[in-house]
């Protein structure tokens, strides 16, 4: 009992320590002033400006679009390479690995000057296209290393003895590796959608004519940021939630029935 | 078809996407504009090492190593208690740990600033408590906050990862063997779970070095970390030969002190330390 | 394996598509598209919504930056616009580094609107290359709750008293303007043993903890919320924190008796203009004192623009931190590039903060 009660502590403690901004950004988003910190009483005026926000609007979808596409892309081809990665000789192995540290590594304004450089000299219009290029590869890293310390962790030879007991390879993967790599998959698709939808400073550099939900945020700062966005991030954080705990509830329910 | 060919797409992106860039990087690391020509030099990595950046290095270096080794304290423990048994609502609350970070960073910087602030709710409440003449912002700590707010879930993740599918028949084994839960823990749970540890300090320490907008923001400008040092060459001094350079040889260090450790730790036997 | 291919190959295609199309549409229409280049939220949207509306044949294509350094380092990297809004210092680099395309202000007729007090200035002496879209000057927000005394000098800035309770603004040229004007220089002051005296009074300041903090944007949030006793403000960031519905009704505003910086963001055309034809219609048309006073009204800077200013009212004309007096204006400067100086002052600037 004690224990479990520690342990709810712990994860309401940290839960408190994560949600106390995002509630600030709700309570700030019925606001009926423009600025943080300063209640002037309850509205929903900036519910009301951020539909009629035509700009916002857009960013939204090119942020959502990019980040989506970009984590699917970036966790497919990471989970390939991670799992060619884990085959390689040790040299090998070594070598690509710590490439793959690079645009971690990397200040985000290194990585996105490079790559605008990049782009600029192949010749590639700079634009939605490229955006999703590079985030992609700033994702990639953080597939890989997800997905890696997964497959390291298998038991050894478990690859092998399914194809001696006359699996193909592909099946061997499919059906051996790949459900216990899952959650390492899982954990990198959510990173690179984490990444990508928060990035700022290399959309801003390798883009043109689009802009993701950061870059309109960032260039808002001077004049103040609005409310506006607040109730963006409420809605949002109210979306997510809702959907999160009808998934939950639902497999809930499944996984009684199933054991029933 | 060799199984290390799966690799082969990524590694072509890799060359296109990570080497080429950093060939760019690199050139302009080794070269200069001297009226309006260019010449290749290595003086600006003679500059890279002046005391003052070495500080700003060094100081960044162990901001960044303390802000994961508090995200290491907090994530490993809330882990292993999210990935249990005994916790039905472990996946839900993983997810609750990540979704903070899709809301925009500047918003939930600009949230946080106004909940530290002077007149903000915490310091209210702190002063009922009688704690008077404190700071809560502008200074390292409040970087340090930031840091963990935002690395925390990089770190949850992977460790959650890795342990999540270890097989409940080995603690049961270890049982069987006379060993305590504690014992149970130190060589069951622990060393399955180094892969992860490894990646979530891969994933919190090498962005946080780098990271600059926590610091320009929750340290108020006083706290100047090397990313933010590296983003000043590119936009206001304008020089990108020494950006790149100070770039350059943040890589090179933080890497061959990766390549170290990992070496160290191949002759250990995969152990982490 | 199959599968993961199949799967891969589709995104990969899918992929690509996307960066084609991205690529290649937007010109199917038949309409000229200008590209611009502006601060984030720096013009009523109506405004360029209806611009689109009376000039069908326009399409307007609107990114926003967030500093003039990184507008510069997008250019820099090969990025391309038609029209940008630099600052004054940022018009000067450009026209030095020739960037900019000069301009036939025959095709800008409401120019005529413009107060001659903000026309040919040092930076673009015979406005060749710029029109002037907002200004407003360099001073100090104060909290009249925690300072009872006036506010007429530079000199509180660097007063015991305050200690801890100081914001002072982020960045090279504002901090340094600050300090020079105290010490009676000029803010684009020359002599290196000056700029040398201003270094040390900046980092005996920080040294000191008299220091808040060092910031750009955050200050607004900051000063509304009474967190600080004294910032460096534009008067721009002023009028935002002293807003009647919004602000901080104890913040009050005052540009030092020392003398300021008088700062200018402009309209300009780039070298590379694809379109020259529709960034004139756009640069006049902003120019139209209706439409200027409209969007002056939504951004909340000043506008250059006597007509507009007239259509603003009595409210505007007689507001201090808008209209500031003949005589505070005649002891403002405005920011000129620094040429060779630039590494100079960086340098001091960095040495400041990385104390």
């Amino acid at each position: 009992m004690v224990k479990q009660a520690l342990r709810w502590a712990l994860v309401i403690a940290v839960l408190l320590f994560l949600y106390a901004p995002i509630l600030t950004l709700v309570v700030f988003s019925f606001n009926s002033g423009k600025y943080m910190g300063n209640w002037t009483g309850f509205s929903l005026r900036w519910y009301v400006e951020l539909f009629n926000d035509a700009v916002i609007m857009r960013s939204l979808w090119i942020t959502l679009s990019v980040a989506l596409i970009a984590a699917v892309v970036s966790t497919i081809l990471g989970t390939l390479a991670a799992a060619g990665i884990h085959a390689m000789k040790n040299r090998h192995a070594n070598l690509v690995e710590n490439i793959t540290y690079i645009p971690m590594l990397s200040p985000d304004i290194v990585t996105g000057i490079s790559l605008m450089l990049l782009f600029v000299f192949a010749g590639i219009k700079l634009g939605y296209g490229t955006m999703l290029l590079a985030h992609v590869t700033f994702n990639l890293p953080y597939v890989i290393f997800s997905v890696l310390p997964k497959l390291r962790a298998l038991p050894q030879h478990q690859y092998e003895a399914a194809i001696d007991l006359g699996a193909t390879p592909g099946f061997a993967l499919r059906k051996v590796v790949l459900p216990q790599i899952m959650p390492g998959i899982l954990t990198g698709l959510i990173f690179a959608f984490t990444l990508s939808i928060d990035d700022f400073v290399i959309s801003y550099f390798t883009s043109q004519d689009v802009s993701n939900l950061s870059m309109t945020i960032y260039s808002m700062a001077r004049r103040g940021l609005s409310p506006k966005l607040n109730a963006l991030s409420s809605i949002m954080f109210l979306t997510v939630l809702t959907l999160l705990i009808v998934i939950n509830v639902r497999s809930a329910r499944q996984g009684k029935k199933e054991t029933v | 078809m060799k199984r290390s060919a799966y690799a082969y797409p990524y590694l072509l992106w890799m060359a296109l996407f990570i080497v080429v860039p950093l060939a760019i990087v690199l050139f302009y690391a080794l070269t200069d504009t001297v009226d309006g020509r260019l010449i290749f030099t290595l003086e600006n990595f003679s500059a890279a090492f002046d005391p003052a950046y070495v500080k700003v290095f060094l100081r960044s270096l162990w901001m960044a190593a303390l802000a994961t080794v508090i995200c290491l304290a907090i994530g490993y423990p809330l882990a292993l208690v999210l990935s249990s048994r005994h916790f039905k609502a472990g996946k839900l609350l993983l997810m609750l740990v990540v979704i903070p970070m899709w809301m925009n960073f500047l918003l939930r910087t600009y949230a946080w600033i106004n909940l530290l602030s002077d007149n903000g709710i915490i310091m209210k409440a702190l002063q009922f408590f009688g704690v008077e003449n404190l700071s809560l912002l502008y200074n390292q700590t409040a970087v340090i906050v930031g840091l963990v707010y935002n690395f925390l879930p990089f770190m949850v993740l992977p460790i959650y990862t890795s342990l999540i599918k270890i097989e409940p028949n080995l603690y049961e084994a270890a049982g069987d063997l006379g060993a305590n839960s504690f014992m149970s823990f130190l060589k069951v749970t622990l060393p399955l779970s180094v892969p992860g540890i490894v990646s979530g300090i891969t994933m919190t320490f090498m962005p946080a070095i780098t990271s600059f907008a926590v610091s320009r923001l929750m340290g108020g400008g006083l706290v100047t970390m090397y990313g933010e040092l590296i983003e000043n060459q590119f936009y206001f001094m304008r020089d990108w030969h020494f950006g790149a350079t100070l770039s350059i040889v943040m890589m090179v260090l933080v890497l061959i002190s990766a390549v170290l450790t990992r070496n160290n730790k191949n002759k250990e036997g995969g152990m982490l330390w | 394996m199959k599968l993961w291919t199949r799967i891969l190959s589709v995104s990969l295609a899918l992929l690509f598509c996307f960066a084609l199309t991205a690529c290649g549409g937007g010109d199917s229409s038949g309409k000229t598209t200008l590209r611009v280049y502006n601060w984030g939220d720096y013009i009523d949207p109506d405004v360029l919504s209806e611009f689109e509306e009376q000039n069908p044949d326009i399409r307007v294509v609107y990114d926003t930056f967030d500093s003039n350094e990184g507008m510069l380092a997008k250019l820099d990297g090969g990025a391309r616009y038609d029209v940008l809004f630099p600052s004054e210092y940022m018009v000067e680099k450009m026209i030095q580094e020739d960037w900019l395309m000069e301009l036939d202000l025959s095709k800008i007729p409401n120019v005529e609107y413009i107060d001659q007090r903000f026309l040919n200035l040092a930076f673009d002496p015979e406005n060749k290359y710029s029109v002037p879209y907002t200004w407003g000057t360099l001073g100090i927000l104060y909290n009249t709750t925690m300072v009872t005394e006036p506010v007429d000098s530079w000199g509180i800035l660097f007063s015991e008293e305050y200690a801890g309770k100081i914001i002072m603004y982020d960045s090279v040229r504002d901090s340094m303007a600050v300090a020079l004007k105290y010490l009676g220089y000029s803010v684009n002051e020359h002599d290196e043993a000056r700029l040398k005296e201003a270094g040390d009074l900046l980092a005996k300041q920080k040294q000191n903890g008299l220091v808040k903090a060092y910031m750009t944007d955050t200050v607004k949030e900051a000063m509304i919320g009474g967190n600080a006793a004294l910032a460096v403000v534009y008067s721009g960031d002023a009028v935002l924190c002293m807003d009647e519905t919004d602000g901080n009704a104890d913040l009050a505003y005052a540009v030092p008796k020392e003398g300021s910086n008088l700062f200018f963001d402009n309209i300009v055309i780039s070298k590379d203009c694809e379109s020259l034809d529709a960034a004139y219609r756009f640069i006049n048309y902003l120019c139209d004192p209706a439409v200027a006073a409209r969007n002056i009204a939504y951004i909340g800077y000043s506008t250059p623009s006597s007509a507009a200013a007239q259509i603003m009212g009595e409210a505007y004309l007689n507001d201090p931190v808008f209209m500031p007096d003949e005589e505070t204006l005649a002891r403002c400067e405005v920011f000129l590039d620094l040429g060779s100086l630039t590494g100079v002052y960086n340098r001091i600037w960095e040495s400041v903060k990385l104390q």
